[in-house]
């Protein structure tokens, strides 16, 4: 065994690589298990492209074969209702997964300086994956399928002057047909392995960078513990308990996360009396819904997805840890995970009564807490440095201070 | 017992190898044992095994006259032989796969042989005196043995049973 790896030493560098990235590489030992998620959302995306790739291989996209297919995957393929449902199970998983992610970088502030490129590739990651589901969800060519392509579609006739020609353009023809299931299955096949790609990106930057911690201080070598054995280790345990969790759903909730008209073929003629998209998009969708012009309503949804890019220049705090020490943007936190709620539900039902006006007071909050935390972080960094700090927290926050002041 | 463990900095290095061995059996096991339903999947459907069989009516076959149908998505070559095709098969024994063609066919009239050359597999066309191979020249008599060219064996036969008097199914000895 040693010469075999001695001998690929001399070629390739694979003991300084396990060495740098896993066996030496420093990792702060106060890591919680809310740091296990990245590891989770790489684990959730290998059992998608395996279950896929077996899913392809008894799937058939085509408008006239699709449905059938998974019916036949369902019935009469070896195990084909385990991969089935490991992947749509799957789907949802890792959503759940990617936005507990989100929140703990959020909460923490991890999005700070030197890490915004690894926040950034984190952004990219999530559209992309976002992109994957909306094509997934319309290859089973159920009813759900095929209005939710419908409408996502129809969201790009928002654009000036060509939308129209972008919407028969995305679609192949003049309404959701053979052509767009024939594209979404070719493009949700290539997609997760630019996710992929992108993850190795992600993994690049994080090396960089390191990891962030709870207490945001820059820690002293001592207070580095390497990855292995330490991490592996505790992201093994975090794995096991998601397993349960996911496992619980596949074997004995399945159709949890299916929509009980998606059992019903495609019908171009009819649109079922209520359609709702996947858990993962309703507080957007709810956005979507919130705005009442067409084109104001797809600019706000974007933008309620893309401005967590913007994070590292909204949050002008300077003190370390986020939420931890900072007692109003922590409380902007919360408001901001239950408003996430609220949207959900909005979006779950029919905008009717009370509850259009509730989502219109949700989108408000949304975009308030964005657009208000440029002016509350800085007063908030007064408030907090006159109220006193745990000495480590205030010296690098002073430091950080000082630094920016001096560079102005 | 004790002087077999290794102790060291306070801690029983055997016992610790031996939970490390353990766990990582056991993750082995659970790999290997996620790893079948996946491997599983890539068998034959339900509905592909359902077609396993194929019921034949030979009352439409005149002497004389052969047929193919399709068996698990293989062509089966059937041919009501007339008395002297018989009589000339049953006077031979064939060629380079030497075989009495009593042991190739249930009665003597209905010869039954998978459609496919036993060389690199096409599918031989009919001739008066057998069959000869399109791709590589390979030459069958009426009973389905090589004469000559470069097929190794004789065609082979599917397992089939006669459900009545002109009824056989294929695929069930």
């Amino acid at each position: 065994m040693n010469k075999i790896v001695a001998w690929i030493d001399q070629r390739f560098p694979l003991t300084p690589f396990i060495k740098h990235e896993l066996t030496d590489y420093p990792t702060p030992r106060n890591l919680s298990y809310w740091w296990g998620f990245g590891f989770l959302a790489g684990f959730v995306l290998v059992i998608q492209i395996v279950t896929g790739i077996f899913l392809a291989m008894h799937y058939k996209p085509d408008s006239s074969m699709a449905f059938d297919s998974i019916q036949h995957i369902m019935r009469e393929v070896n195990y084909g209702w385990l991969i089935r449902y490991l992947h749509s199970t799957g789907a949802s998983a890792f959503f759940a997964v990617i936005y507990t992610h989100m929140a703990r970088t959020l909460y923490y502030g991890s999005y700070r300086r030197p890490r915004e490129l690894l926040w950034w590739t984190g952004q990219g990651l999530l559209l992309l994956m976002m992109a994957t589901a909306f094509m997934g969800y319309l290859l089973p060519w159920g009813q759900m399928s095929y209005w939710g392509a419908t409408v996502i579609t129809n969201l790009f006739s928002a654009t000036p002057v060509i939308g129209g020609q972008i919407v028969t353009w995305l679609r192949g023809g003049f309404a959701v047909d053979d052509p767009t299931l024939t594209r979404f299955f070719s493009l949700h096949y290539l997609f997760p392995f630019l996710i992929f790609a992108a993850v190795v990106v992600h993994l690049v930057a994080l090396h960089t960078v390191r990891s962030s911690n709870p207490s945001g201080i820059n820690l002293a070598d001592k207070d580095n513990i390497p990855f292995h054995p330490y991490f592996t280790i505790k992201d093994l345990f975090g794995l096991g308990i998601f397993m349960i969790v996911y496992l619980m759903i596949v074997f004995f909730k399945p159709n949890l996360f299916i929509d009980a008209a998606n059992n019903i073929p495609a019908n171009p003629m009819q649109t079922p009396a209520d359609i709702v998209p996947e858990w993962y998009f309703l507080p957007f969708y709810a956005i979507l819904r919130a705005v009442p012009d067409l084109a104001g309503g797809v600019v706000a949804m974007a933008i309620s997805v893309l401005i967590f890019a913007a994070m590292p220049y909204l949050d002008r705090s300077r003190i370390t840890g986020g939420a931890r020490y900072r007692p109003v943007y922590r409380a902007m936190f919360y408001v901001f995970v239950i408003n996430i709620f609220v949207l959900g539900y909005v979006g779950a039902h029919p905008p009717s009564g009370p509850l259009k006006t509730v989502g219109e007071i949700s989108t408000t909050i949304y975009f308030l807490i964005f657009l208000l935390l440029p002016f509350i972080s800085r007063w908030e960094e007064k408030f907090v440095l006159a109220r006193g700090l745990p000495p480590a927290v205030e010296a690098q926050a002073r430091k950080e201070i000082a630094e920016a002041e001096g560079h102005v | 017992m004790t002087e077999e463990h290794i102790i060291k900095d306070g801690a029983d290095l055997s016992r610790r190898d031996f939970l490390g061995t353990v766990t990582a059996g056991v993750a082995a096991a659970g790999v290997a044992a996620a790893c079948v339903p996946f491997v599983s999947s890539m068998n034959p459907s339900s509905d592909v095994l359902a077609k396993a069989t194929t019921e034949i009516d030979l009352s439409g076959i005149a002497p004389g006259e052969e047929k193919t149908f399709p068996w698990q998505g293989k062509p089966v070559f059937v041919v009501h032989r007339t008395p002297e095709e018989i009589k000339a098969m049953q006077a031979s024994n064939g060629g380079k796969d030497p075989e009495p063609d009593s042991k190739r066919v249930q009665k003597p009239e209905w010869l039954v042989v998978i459609g496919i050359c036993t060389h690199l597999g096409c599918v031989p066309n009919k001739t008066a005196a057998g069959w000869l191979c399109p791709c590589h020249g390979s030459v069958y008599d009426n009973s389905g043995r090589i004469i000559s060219g470069p097929a190794p064996e004789n065609l082979h036969l599917p397992p089939y049973h006669f459900v009545s008097e002109n009824k056989i199914l294929i695929g069930k000895a």
